[in-house]
């Protein structure tokens, strides 16, 4: 491997857990839960509470994956 | 009020960060001598300096709603982490973030590691210790400031409250000449990721073009939502680990 290849998965990694963190499910989750925000609004209702609604339920089924995996 | 949890969001976040940072400098430099590790902490600062006069000005440019969205799901991808951090350690799934025994460690590594010069650094060791530990903590406070600040038009503000918590926080440890081990760090990371994912929600929300009943008045009633949510998981997973919680 190359110095410039180990370099770009040294920078790639850490902006991955930067942003992305410890649990990759949350991120993909809070994109997926925006863009049907986005979706619903579009299509005229009212959507405010879709955001954190799946904030709160990505939270616990995160904490309910971990609480497993601790066991 | 927007303001006010503005600032005192931006101000626990920037302690918080500040608190890591600092302990990791001051094993560096009361171990190895403050020469290096001051020429770190000088870099990261630099650094730290450019990423915002590049970053700060392109974000200006982001239309408002669209830089709502961005920002709002990073927040809130943000916060869920440090809350779901946060909630582990307060309800015991997670060691506790313990100041002293990192600095213990970083100490040990010190007196350990080789002395090596680089041009105009006399300890390479300390000078990129000191210089990373600016950086990776830093980072988190300069997204922090930019994205707060320029969400609400106050990057003035923003700025402000992170820089009363470097100079409160650089006080403290020469003051102390030791980690701040009695800053509650647990708890500020508990609020701080409440007000990351409700300003997260609220902001996402908004960038999606979706209306907030009652607006602004909105936030503090997701603050506490979010807050009453955190503070019931951390019941219910105490409850769980207790003795008298297992079935």
């Amino acid at each position: 491997m190359t110095a410039l290849v180990r370099g770009l998965r040294a920078f790639g990694a850490f902006w991955w857990d930067f942003i992305v963190g410890d649990d990759w499910r949350i991120a993909a989750g809070v994109v997926v839960a925006l863009g049907v925000t986005v979706a619903l609004v579009h299509a005229d209702v009212a959507a405010w509470w879709l955001p954190v609604g799946a904030a709160l339920v990505l939270l616990a089924l995160s904490l309910w994956s971990a609480r497993r995996a601790a066991r | 009020m927007g303001d006010l949890i503005l600032v005192l969001a931006v101000f626990a976040a920037c302690a918080v960060e500040s608190v890591e940072a600092l302990t990791i400098v001051l094993a560096v430099g009361l171990t190895r001598g403050w020469r290096s590790a001051l020429q770190g902490v000088a870099a990261g600062l630099v650094v730290l300096a450019v990423v915002v006069a590049a970053l700060g000005p392109a974000l200006r440019q982001v239309p408002l709603d669209s830089l709502r969205l961005i920002v709002g799901g990073l927040l809130l991808v943000f916060g869920l982490g440090w809350l779901r951090k946060a909630i582990m350690r307060a309800s015991g799934l997670k060691a506790l973030h313990d100041e002293d025994a990192i600095y213990a460690r970083e100490q040990a590594s010190a007196a350990a590691a080789s002395a090596t010069s680089r041009p105009l650094v006399a300890d390479w060791y300390s000078f990129t210790l000191s210089f990373k530990g600016v950086v990776l903590e830093g980072l988190e406070v300069v997204f922090i400031v930019l994205t707060f600040g320029t969400n609400q038009g106050r990057i003035g503000l923003a700025v402000l409250g992170a820089a009363a918590a470097i100079v409160l926080v650089t006080l403290g440890g020469v003051f102390v000449r030791g980690p701040l081990a009695r800053v509650p760090e647990n708890t500020l990371k508990f609020g701080v990721g409440v007000m990351l994912t409700s300003f997260g929600a609220f902001w996402g929300a908004e960038g999606a073009g979706a209306s907030w009943p009652g607006a602004d008045a909105a936030l503090p009633v997701l603050i506490a939502v979010v807050l009453v949510f955190a503070l019931g998981a951390v019941a219910v997973l105490r409850r769980e680990r207790s003795p008298a919680g297992v079935a």
